[in-house]
């Protein structure tokens, strides 16, 4: 019988199915994964110590850039924490508009990973469709911030402005005609709420299609079905949150259990998983899309009744109006300290957390009563995850190794901070 | 508008004052307490008392905390407040959840300069082998025990500690790629670290 030897393997830096700069060093049996030694830190920014050197709102623009794929659960966390060590609550209308863009997030968020974890394990179309609706949920940022991605829209005390009357519309081009135009247009008529209410009403039909080609996909099934099996006892264990945690079939969500912002009036619900496999996992996460979309349908029937202010008056924490600063004197004052200073803290140490799509995203900031935090420290949630991918994969082969990647969901911009 | 400083906010709603007795009583057979501040509860513990009280947190019916949800190093060397005191330079902060009790606690040890080492938890919470590895990686703290204890985010070959407060932030050494050696080499940064925004301290905010 010849000897078989066991193989060291290098997977990355660069590598499609890694999900940005992941490198792994594997010891394989054959086919087999016996070892994994994971190397981050290639996309290691130091967000943490830049914090420092800054005052509070310039880091806001940081928060969209760690998990690049839920920028506002990040500002989110971010804004909460301040406000928290400020002791200001912001308008009702502003918590609403928050949760509501946490949850398109949250969407956000799902889509890209259903879209990234299927292309990852050979499923090609179910790539398009997600990113057919992704383009929406960016115009809706776009509309709502000017920006797609790293959005800046929450600021402690609220967020940077009301949303827009008016939906911009596609103008014709020498690509597409006036008849396709005006098609393209036809959900953009009216104001941006009424853009999401259309894409709201819209949305539970795509996740059909989804769950149509993945679902009972008999390729699907055999590529995620007991792969990377993870008990509720070991998730624990292993600092899992958010759907991690939830297909292991521990009920544990922040915005059911610690709710912050007005999750407290909004009904929805919390799926759980059972076995706590890579399809478990699929599963709660598709019907975290659906509970969401339930969620931003109550915000933007609150939204239309509600209107009000989104900042609170404190000049001392939010900018005054440009007319404001033109012609009052102590708005100009408060408007030059704001921007050239910034606002300090009391002295103290808060750790505020999310829901974010991936888990518990947490903030921790020390302030020693400057306008900079002392310490920022951010607790994200994919760092838990692919500190376990060690565990996940021992005894796997290596394709499985891609699935598990996938479906923990990692972006290494978070992870590696 | 002016708000009172939620520091000071003591009082407790009528379910959470019962954990948090339990919680006091715990701490208090370490020879600590809790304090609250900010809604928050924290425990701070000197270091050689760390480890039986972390394993008492997760294993007692008064603290049940289930996951270690984070774990990270302080550098206090450049504290610039009065209000708060730190006896020593680094603190390591650990903080926890309680899933069956719907709880949050905060445990910090301090460390000393010379040498900042404190008992490695992974055999409380098998999640902390990556968070001790950061905390090492960034400042410098030792995790005794540890069965790996190498660096993590930074760079192959990196010297120093850069989360520590005298690491500039700019770094000490830039790389580009040399195309007449053909390979990435490693200069001296060309950038002075400069202050944008200076950091000040107003007194009114947090007087009031």
């Amino acid at each position: 019988m010849t000897e078989i030897r066991n193989y060291t393997m290098n997977f990355g830096p660069q590598h499609p199915a890694a999900h940005g700069v992941l490198r792994l060093v594997m010891e394989m049996d054959g086919e087999v994964v016996e070892r994994i030694d994971p190397h981050i830190g290639l996309l290691h920014r130091a967000t943490e110590k830049l914090a420092e050197s800054k005052p509070y709102n310039h880091s806001i623009g940081y928060m969209d850039r760690l998990d690049y794929v839920s920028m506002m659960c990040n500002e989110h966390a971010y804004v909460l924490a301040i406000e928290k060590l400020l002791g200001v609550t912001p308008p009702l209308r502003a918590q609403y508009i928050r949760v509501m863009f946490s949850e398109i997030t949250r969407i956000r968020n799902h889509l890209l990973w259903i879209a990234a974890h299927g292309l990852d394990i050979g499923a090609m179309a179910i790539f398009l469709y997600a990113f057919r609706e992704r383009e929406d949920l960016c115009d809706i940022y776009e509309a709502t911030s000017g920006a797609r991605l790293h959005a800046a829209y929450f600021r402690p005390g609220g967020v940077y402005r009301d949303l827009p009357e008016k939906m911009p519309q596609y103008s014709a081009s020498r690509v597409h005609n006036e008849k396709q135009t005006r098609e393209k247009n036809i959900n953009r008529e009216g104001s941006v709420l009424d853009f999401i209410d259309s894409f709201v009403s819209r949305f539970p039909g795509c996740v059909d299609e989804y769950e149509t080609l993945l679902t009972d996909n008999r390729i699907w099934k055999q590529r995620t079905v007991d792969i990377g099996i993870v008990s509720g006892e070991r998730a624990l264990q292993l600092g899992f949150t958010g759907p991690m945690l939830r297909g292991s079939g521990v009920e544990w969500d922040l915005r059911r259990r610690q709710p912050y912002e007005v999750y407290p009036d909004l009904d929805f619900d919390i799926p759980l998983g059972s076995t706590g496999d890579c399809y478990d996992r699929y599963l709660v996460r598709v019907e975290e899309m659906r509970q969401s979309n339930r969620i931003i349908r109550q915000c933007v029937d609150w939204l239309r009744e509600h209107p009000g202010p989104v900042m609170i008056e404190d000049h001392k924490l939010a900018p005054p109006t440009r007319r404001e600063m033109k012609e009052d004197m102590e708005s100009l004052i408060h408007h030059f300290k704001l921007f050239s200073e910034g606002y300090s803290t009391p002295v103290g140490q808060v750790y505020q957390a999310v829901e974010a799509p991936k888990g518990e995203f947490g903030v921790f900031i020390v302030s020693d009563g400057a306008n900079k935090p002392y310490r920022l420290k951010i607790r994200a949630p994919g760092f838990a995850h692919i500190a376990s991918l060690d565990e996940m994969s021992r005894g796997h082969m290596l394709a499985d190794v891609v699935a598990i990647i996938g479906t923990q969901d990692i972006v290494f911009g978070e992870v590696d901070r | 508008m002016t708000t009172p400083s939620p520091a000071d906010n003591t009082d407790v709603p009528e379910a959470q004052s019962e954990a948090l007795a339990g919680l006091n009583a715990l701490a208090e057979s370490f020879g600590t307490r809790v304090e609250r501040a900010f809604d928050e509860n924290t425990i701070v513990v000197e270091r050689g008392k760390l480890f039986e009280l972390l394993k008492s947190l997760r294993d007692d019916p008064r603290g049940r905390f289930e996951q270690l949800i984070d774990l990270c190093g302080i550098d206090f060397s450049d504290y610039q407040s009065q209000a708060s005191s730190h006896p020593n330079r680094f603190a390591v902060v650990y903080h926890l959840l309680s899933i069956s009790r719907n709880d949050r606690l905060r445990v910090l040890a301090y460390l000393p300069e010379d040498h900042p080492c404190v008992p490695t938890v992974i055999p409380i919470w098998a999640c902390a082998d990556w968070y001790e590895r950061e905390a090492f990686d960034l400042f410098g703290i030792l995790f005794e025990g540890h069965p790996d204890l190498r660096r993590l985010l930074t760079d192959y070959g990196f010297i120093g500690f850069p989360f520590r407060k005298d690491f500039p932030l700019s770094g000490h050494v830039e790389m580009r790629f040399d195309e007449d050696k053909g390979r990435v080499v490693y200069e001296p940064v060309s950038i002075a670290p400069r202050v944008t925004v200076p950091r000040v301290i107003r007194q009114d905010r947090n007087d009031d």
